[in-house]
């Protein structure tokens, strides 16, 4: 089953508005992940989508009937909670079955299909306990179960994961997707953690202050992030973001740290922001001429990652493969070696990379950039 | 595990430190009873005064007939107990009471939680109506008796002039013994319902909304969650609140003695009140801590009756 969202938009008081605009299809089968900090309205969103709370202004469509003013009950569609929603005084068979016995469904019909749910989540063994004698993943499985056992084909996961160990996560995440494949659900997936997005969606939505920021396939948002928002949440750790400038007649965008990125591209002259990823920079210990001072180094097995102060009191950091040679307070150059993004000043559109993309707008995939109200 | 090592040596630490205070001949537990003593030692004697003593002393004097100064004077065993439950006018207290106790509890319960219910409605205004609904929590017996009498009054009361005004004869609230039991029933619940409402209140606000949410979702009606969610979610304070309710009108005096005073023809002579009369007004004190005696087991019989059959309903 679709889900197209055109023009929805969510405000409370009239003038702030929690969400705008946001226009989106969901194909059938698709595993589709919202994204975005805390506060950006992405629950809000996927409750607007269940039908939990009212649509200001747009339209939802499901399977492309209209359904921006019918119950919940009435999308076909079944939901996951952080908090997993369990009733504390049912059994795990019972919670599962709660939504077939409130629709009155024929009782052969209702232990058919808890027991195939509760199978397919491996919880066969743990139909007669209560919640409370769960653990947090089993609880999850028991929520998941519930939304299987509902037989719709769409599925709202609301961070589903973000109550459970690291651990845990990661063997859910598989899960999950492994479910959805199985079961061909489109799911719509929300969640804060940018791994779990990546990992699991097959494209993502980027939310932030209200706004669509992008939408997009993993890849495609970590190799060509559409403003620096989007470039920043995306990747551990974070890209960093230098202020540039680019001097007529320049043939390259210099920091006044003196790091430099080379301009071969037509970019007019005047002030840019340059996006680059820890592992695009490298650190050069033997040069005669030093621009930055390292403050701190995280080892992290595979890798280290620097945090260098440049000197213009910038800091950024730079991931190593080995850090042995390397101490604090030592004084060190910076250079660039790999991919970086040239954004506006403002840090809202990307203009080009290095590898020569040019965002105009007119691209042939999904719009990068959603209209800004 | 570096932890558990650590705890398990410490263990053994202390264990072998008592062992060498026990050859020694030192309690080390001497001093904490001590303490124990010196802490539970006010509210002891506290309690031994005014609790425990006078427990005893009622079931001591029940056994006797006294003076009027409460004094015994002849030991009569369970004389005053095989008097009373073979007296007539004893049972229909004993039947009234129980009529009432039955009565206020259940419309408590039921009238409170739909307060409850309605007052989680998110509407403008509710925080109004949130006030009213638990302001009986702050009126006392006696002006809410007043205020009572008032409505009730046969000739100038609110209820009679409504019932004029529709064309249907006043009912003689207080004088007629099945609408004086009616009333006092109506006064009590009123009195009650402060309480019950805010008790209610609060338990259903810690429902877990997403529960709603995910029933809404699962297609459950509005009826079906409050059966299947909400009641079964706040059991344990029907539960605590049904105690409460049923100890407490068990015990009821305030209303009943400023507004009937038993009456009429003893229709709402319940068990306190008879005792209340038999002591202070007939000065037959052995005969009214029997009634007291009665009515302590009457009241541990149902809590304890409460307790069995609620136990298997409180769901979790």
């Amino acid at each position: 089953m679709s889900i197209e969202l055109s023009n929805i938009s969510k405000t409370y008081n009239g003038s702030d508005f929690v969400l705008s605009d946001i226009s989106v299809k969901i194909e059938t089968g698709e595993f589709f992940a919202i994204v975005g900090p805390s506060g950006c309205g992405k629950s809000t969103l996927l409750r607007m989508i269940a039908g939990l709370i009212p649509i200001t202004s747009g339209e939802l469509k499901i399977n492309d009937k209209d359904v921006t003013n019918l119950p919940p009950q009435e999308r076909s569609l079944t939901m996951v909670f952080q908090n997993y929603a369990l009733f504390p005084f049912l059994s795990v068979k019972d919670n599962v079955a709660f939504g077939l016995k409130a629709r009155k469904m024929e009782k052969s019909e209702i232990d058919s299909r808890v027991i195939n749910a509760l199978e397919l989540v491996n919880l066969s063994e743990y139909k007669e306990r209560k919640p409370g004698e769960l653990s947090g993943g089993q609880r999850q499985r028991v929520a998941l179960a519930r939304a299987i056992a509902s037989d719709a084909k769409i599925c709202l996961m609301d961070e589903p994961l973000s109550n459970l160990d690291a651990q845990l996560r990661n063997k859910m995440r598989s899960e999950i997707r492994e479910l959805q494949q199985k079961l061909g659900l489109t799911l719509i997936y929300v969640t804060h953690d940018q791994v779990e997005a990546m990992t699991m969606a097959d494209r993502i939505m980027v939310l932030n202050e209200a706004k669509t920021q992008q939408i997009d396939s993993a890849s495609d948002i970590y190799d060509t992030p559409s403003n620096t928002f989007v470039a920043g949440f995306f990747g551990t750790p974070q890209m960093n973001l230098i202020p540039v400038t680019l001097h007529a007649n320049s043939q390259s965008l210099n920091n006044e740290s003196g790091l430099n990125f080379p301009n071969n591209h037509q970019l007019s002259k005047g002030k840019y922001l340059v996006g680059v990823r820890p592992n695009a920079l490298s650190i050069d210990d033997s040069a005669t001429v030093n621009n930055g001072l390292i403050t701190t180094i995280e080892y992290l097995g595979t890798h280290s990652i620097v945090h260098v102060i440049l000197d213009n009191s910038l800091e950024v950091l730079v991931e190593t493969k080995s850090a042995e040679h390397l101490t604090t307070n030592q004084q060190i150059t910076v250079n660039v070696t790999g991919k970086y993004y040239i954004f506006s000043e403002d840090g809202q559109s990307l203009l080009l990379t290095n590898g020569g993309y040019i965002n105009d707008g007119k691209s042939s995939k999904e719009p990068k950039l959603q209209a800004l109200f | 595990m570096m932890e558990n090592q650590a705890k398990s040596q410490n263990f053994k630490l202390s264990s072998e430190k008592e062992k060498s205070n026990i050859s020694l001949g030192y309690n080390p537990y001497a001093k904490d009873k001590l303490y124990a003593l010196l802490f539970l030692g006010p509210s002891l004697l506290i309690l031994a005064i005014f609790v425990f003593y006078p427990m005893l002393r009622t079931i001591y004097l029940s056994l006797f007939l006294t003076n009027n100064l409460g004094n015994p004077t002849v030991f009569v065993g369970i004389k005053n107990y095989l008097t009373l439950l073979t007296s007539s006018s004893y049972i229909n207290s004993l039947i009234a009471t129980l009529i009432y106790v039955i009565a206020v509890s259940i419309l408590t319960i039921i009238i409170g939680l739909i307060l409850a219910q309605a007052a989680t409605k998110k509407v403008a205004g509710i925080s109004f109506f949130r006030t009213i609904f638990s302001a009986t929590m702050g009126v006392s017996v006696s002006v809410a008796a007043i205020f009572w009498l008032f409505i009730f009054n046969p000739s100038v009361g609110l209820l009679s002039q409504l019932f004029t005004a529709l064309n249907l004869t006043p009912i003689n609230w207080l004088t007629e013994p099945g609408w004086a039991m009616t009333a006092i029933v109506i006064s009590t619940v009123w009195m009650n319902l402060g309480f019950t409402f805010l008790i209610f209140f609060g338990a259903l606000q810690s429902v877990p909304y997403t529960l709603y949410e995910a029933a809404q979702i699962e297609g459950a009606s509005k009826s079906y969650q409050f059966f299947h969610i909400t009641l079964p979610m706040i059991s344990p304070t029907i539960f605590f609140v049904s105690i409460i309710t049923l100890i407490e009108s068990f015990k009821s005096f305030g209303l009943i003695d400023l507004m009937t005073a038993g009456g009429p023809n003893n229709a709402t002579n319940l068990l306190v009140y008879r005792i209340y009369q038999d002591a202070f007004l007939n000065g037959n004190y052995g005969l009214s801590s029997t009634e007291s005696v009665i009515l302590a087991v009457i009241i541990a019989i149902f809590t304890f009756i409460q307790f069995k059959v609620l136990e298997k309903r409180v769901t979790y």
